[in-house]
C-alpha cells in the first residue's frame, strides 16, 4: 500500500514536470506552427540563469527574473531570427530553432563551463513535506506539482478568457482581419513565442535544482518533451496534460515492475523506451495524437 | 592574398623544421580521449594532469636529454572516431598512446593496436591505459601492448566485497546498475563476491536501468526502500550516480551507497550534501589520505588547474608517467619493445606504497582505499576532511586502505610475447 501510494504520487509529480517542459512547445506550436527545437534549450538557460540569479539574490527572485529574462530572449530571437526565417516555410524555421539548440549550448559552455553547476534547491523547501508511513514525500516535488498546475490554469485562463488571449486565437486563424481591426499581429506572435520560452525557462527553474543543472540536460530532455506532444495532440494543450500525467505514471510502474518478459527481460529495463513505444504505436493507430485535431 | 600563402608556407616549412630538429629528443605519447562533447570536460582534466606530470618528469631530468610530449587527440568517446585518430597517430609517427574514458573504446583500440604491431614489426605502438576497467582486456583479450594502470572492475568489487564483509550491520544489499557491460560487469561480480565471502547477506533486490536515460530515479529509490536494504551497491556514473543519490535525499531513503564513480567529475558538485555520511567510494587516491607522498604535487597541481576542474584526481597518471619514464631510462630506448620489456614486472615505489606492473597479464597491483565523502571541515565535519571536492563542500576521508594483494585477482592470461 505504501508503495503502491508513493509511486503514484512519484509518478504524478513526474509527469507534471513533464508537462511544465512540454506546456511551451505545445502552445508555440499551437498558435504560430513553429516547431521549436530549441524548446529544451530554452529550458537549459532558465536553469542556468536561476542557478546564476539564486546565488546573487535568492531563489524566489529568480523564481521570477529567470523565466523574465529567458522569454525576452525568446522575443529577441523571435523578432530578429525567426521572422526573418518564417517567409521562407516551416522547413526554415524547423532548421532555424535546430541551429539554434546547437547555438545555445555552445553559449552555454561558454559562460559557465562544461560541467555541473552548484544549483540547489532552497533551504525553505528542502525536507520532507509530510510521511506516508515510513516514506518521506519531499517538500520540493510538493512545490513542483503546484507550479505546473498553476501553469495550467494561468495559460488556459490567459487565452480563454483575456482580451489578449482572444486577439492572439483570432491572428492565428485570421490574421488579416486581426491586423485590420488595429492589432499589430507580428507583435502578438512575438508575445507568443515569447511566452513559450518563458514557460521552458520556469521549468528550467525548477527542474534544474530538482534534478542536475549541466550543459547536456538540454539534450537529455529533448525527445522526451516531443513525445509528449505528438502523444498529447501537435498542438493540444490539455492533450500535453494529460500526456504528460500518462508517461509519467507509465514509467514510474514500469519500473516498480518485477515481471519477466521474453528473454530474462525484466519490465523495469523496459521502463524509459516505453514512451517511444507508445508514440510509435499511437502515430500507427491515431496519427492526430489523443486529443489533437490538427494533422501533424 | 599572394603575399598571404607565401608566408603561411614558409611558416609551415619553418615549423616542420623545427619539429624535425627536435624530434630526436622528444617522445611523443598520443592522448586519445573526449575533448569535445558531453564528456569533454573529463578528457581535458586527464589531459591537463598529464601535461603537468609530463613537464615535471621533464624538469627531473631522468631522461637526460630526451623530453617527454603529451599530444591530444578528440576522439569523443567514440570507438571508430578512435580507430580514425589511431591512423592519424601512427601517421605522425607517434609509438604511444594513452587512453582511458569507455572500455569499448580501448577494445577498439587494443585490437587495431594489436593488428598494427603485427603487420609493422620495428613500428610497434604501445598502449597504456589509465582508466578503462573491462576485465577482459587483462584476462581474456590480454595484449602485450597493453598496460593497465587502473584497478579492472572485478579488482575494485574484489576490495570493496572485502570491506563489505567485515561491516556486521549489513544485511540486506541492492544492487542497481546501468545497462551496459559495465554494469553488468559489476553486477556479476557484487553476487559473486558478496556469495562467497558473507553468504549471510541476502541480495535484496538487483535492477538494471538503461545508460544516461533516467530522468527521475525516485522510483527506484521507493523500490529500494521497500526492499529494506541497508547497502545499495552501484557502478553508476555521471548523472545516474547523481540523480540517485539526491532522489534518494528527498525520500529520506537511509542507506550507504557503495560506488566506483561517486568522486568522478562533476559528481559531487551535483550530489552536494545529499551525500554527506552516505556515499563511499572505492579509488586509488583521495587528496585527504594520511602519509600522503604526493600532497605536495597536489597542491601544486590545483594552484594551475583549469578552472572548473580544479582537483587532482589521476595519481594513477602520476604513477604511470613515472613508471613509463623509469621503463625508458632503463631500456637506454624509446622503442616500445624494449620499453614493454622493461615496464612488465616493474616495481615502483608509488606515493602511497609499492606498486607492482604485473608480468603475467600487465595489469597494475596497487593499493585501494574505501573512502566515505562527508561534509568539509570548513564546513563543520571531521578534521581530517580537510580538502573537498570541487568546491562542493563534500570531502572524501578514509574508511580503509586496501593493501594491492586483496585486489590481486589471478588472471587468465595467456600471452602472446613478440
Amino acid at each position: 500500500m505504501e508503495f503502491f501510494l508513493v509511486q503514484t504520487l512519484n509518478g504524478i509529480s513526474y509527469g507534471l514536470l513533464l508537462f511544465m517542459l512540454s506546456s511551451g512547445l505545445t502552445l508555440v506550436f499551437s498558435l504560430m506552427g513553429v516547431l521549436n527545437f530549441a524548446h529544451a534549450s530554452f529550458y537549459m538557460l532558465g536553469a542556468y540563469f536561476a542557478y546564476q540569479i539564486s546565488t546573487k539574490i535568492g531563489f524566489w527572485p529568480a523564481l521570477v527574473v529567470a523565466p523574465v529574462l529567458v522569454g525576452a530572449i525568446g522575443m529577441l530571437i523571435e523578432r530578429w531570427g525567426l521572422r526573418q526565417v518564417h517567409k521562407h516555410g516551416h522547413v526554415a524555421e524547423l532548421l532555424f530553432t535546430f541551429g539554434l539548440a546547437y547555438l545555445i549550448e555552445e553559449a552555454v559552455h561558454l559562460v559557465w563551463g562544461r560541467s555541473a553547476v552548484d544549483y540547489r534547491v532552497p533551504p525553505d523547501l528542502d525536507g520532507p513535506l509530510f510521511t506516508i508511513f515510513t516514506s518521506q514525500y519531499p517538500i520540493y516535488r510538493g512545490f513542483m506539482m503546484l507550479v505546473s498546475v498553476a501553469m495550467l490554469v494561468s495559460v488556459w485562463l490567459a487565452l480563454t478568457r483575456t482580451r489578449i488571449g482572444l486577439v492572439i486565437q483570432a491572428a492565428l486563424t485570421h490574421p488579416q482581419t486581426v491586423e485590420a481591426l488595429g492589432h499589430n499581429v507580428p507583435r502578438v506572435f512575438m508575445l507568443v513565442f515569447g511566452g513559450g520560452t518563458a514557460l521552458a525557462g520556469l521549468a528550467g527553474v525548477i527542474g534544474g535544482n530538482a534534478f542536475v543543472t549541466e550543459p547536456g540536460m538540454a539534450a537529455s530532455v529533448g525527445p522526451i518533451i516531443f513525445v509528449i506532444v505528438v502523444v498529447g495532440g501537435m498542438g493540444s494543450l490539455a492533450g500535453a496534460f494529460i500526456a504528460s500525467l500518462l508517461i509519467g505514471c507509465m514509467q514510474t510502474f514500469a519500473v516498480a515492475l518485477d515481471w519477466n518478459l521474453v528473454g530474462g527481460i525484466k519490465m523495469s529495463q523496459l521502463a524509459p523506451v516505453l514512451p517511444y513505444l507508445l508514440m510509435v504505436l499511437l502515430l500507427i493507430f491515431r496519427p492526430t495524437g489523443l486529443m489533437g485535431t490538427r494533422e501533424g | 592574398m599572394r603575399g598571404h600563402f607565401i608566408r603561411a608556407s614558409a611558416f609551415g616549412v619553418a615549423a616542420a623544421l623545427i619539429s624535425f630538429g627536435a624530434w630526436a629528443q622528444t617522445i611523443k605519447v598520443a592522448y586519445i580521449d573526449p575533448l569535445s562533447g558531453p564528456f569533454a570536460n573529463v578528457g581535458e582534466q586527464g589531459l591537463a594532469e598529464f601535461r603537468f606530470a609530463v613537464d615535471r618528469i621533464n624538469a627531473s631530468g631522468i631522461l637526460g636529454k630526451q623530453k617527454l610530449e603529451v599530444v591530444p587527440f578528440d576522439n569523443k568517446v567514440s570507438p571508430q572516431e578512435s580507430l580514425n585518430q589511431l591512423k592519424r597517430v601512427i601517421d605522425q609517427n607517434i609509438r604511444y598512446i594513452t587512453q582511458g574514458n569507455s572500455s569499448a573504446v580501448a577494445g577498439a583500440l587494443i585490437e587495431a593496436v594489436n593488428r598494427h604491431n603485427e603487420r609493422n614489426p620495428g613500428k610497434e605502438i604501445l598502449y597504456l591505459n589509465y582508466a578503462a576497467v573491462d576485465p577482459a582486456f587483462t584476462n581474456e583479450k590480454c595484449s602485450f601492448w597493453h598496460f593497465r594502470f587502473d584497478a579492472n572492475a572485478d579488482m575494485k568489487m574484489e576490495s570493496l566485497t572485502t570491506y563489505m564483509a567485515g561491516q556486521k550491520n549489513i544485511k540486506k544489499v541492492y544492487l542497481l546498475n546501468q545497462d551496459y557491460s559495465f554494469g553488468q560487469a559489476v553486477k556479476k561480480a557484487a553476487r559473486e563476491m558478496l556469495a562467497r565471502k558473507r553468504p549471510d547477506i541476502q541480495i535484496v533486490g538487483d535492477d538494471l536501468h538503461p545508460l544516461g536515460q533516467v530522468k527521475d530515479f525516485a522510483p527506484y529509490v521507493a523500490k529500494i526502500k521497500q526492499s529494506g536494504a541497508d547497502s545499495v551497491i552501484t557502478g553508476n556514473w555521471g548523472n545516474d550516480m547523481s540523480l540517485l543519490v539526491k532522489a534518494g535525499k528527498d525520500a529520506g531513503l537511509d542507506v550507504a551507497w557503495y560506488t566506483y564513480y561517486a568522486g568522478g567529475l562533476g559528481t559531487p558538485t551535483a550530489m552536494g550534501e545529499a551525500a554527506a555520511g552516505k556515499v563511499k567510494i572505492i579509488a586509488e587516491y583521495h587528496s585527504n589520505v594520511a602519509n600522503n607522498k604526493a600532497a605536495k604535487w597536489d597542491a601544486e597541481y590545483r594552484k594551475q588547474a583549469p578552472k572548473g576542474n580544479p582537483d587532482f584526481y589521476f595519481l594513477r597518471g602520476k604513477i604511470m608517467w613515472e613508471m613509463f619514464a623509469k621503463a625508458i631510462a632503463e631500456a637506454k630506448s624509446a622503442e616500445p619493445k624494449a620499453v614493454a620489456l622493461a615496464l612488465e614486472g616493474m616495481k615502483h615505489q608509488g606515493d602511497l606504497g609499492e606498486v607492482e606492473m604485473r608480468k603475467s597479464d600487465h595489469q597494475l597491483i596497487q593499493p585501494l582505499y574505501v573512502l566515505t565523502l562527508v561534509k568539509a571541515a570548513a564546513k563543520g565535519g571531521p578534521k581530517e576532511a580537510r580538502i573537498d571536492m570541487e568546491g562542493s563542500g563534500l570531502a572524501p576521508i578514509t574508511d580503509a586502505r586496501m593493501e594491492g594483494y586483496t585486489s590481486a585477482t589471478p588472471s587468465s592470461c595467456q600471452m602472446k610475447r613478440p
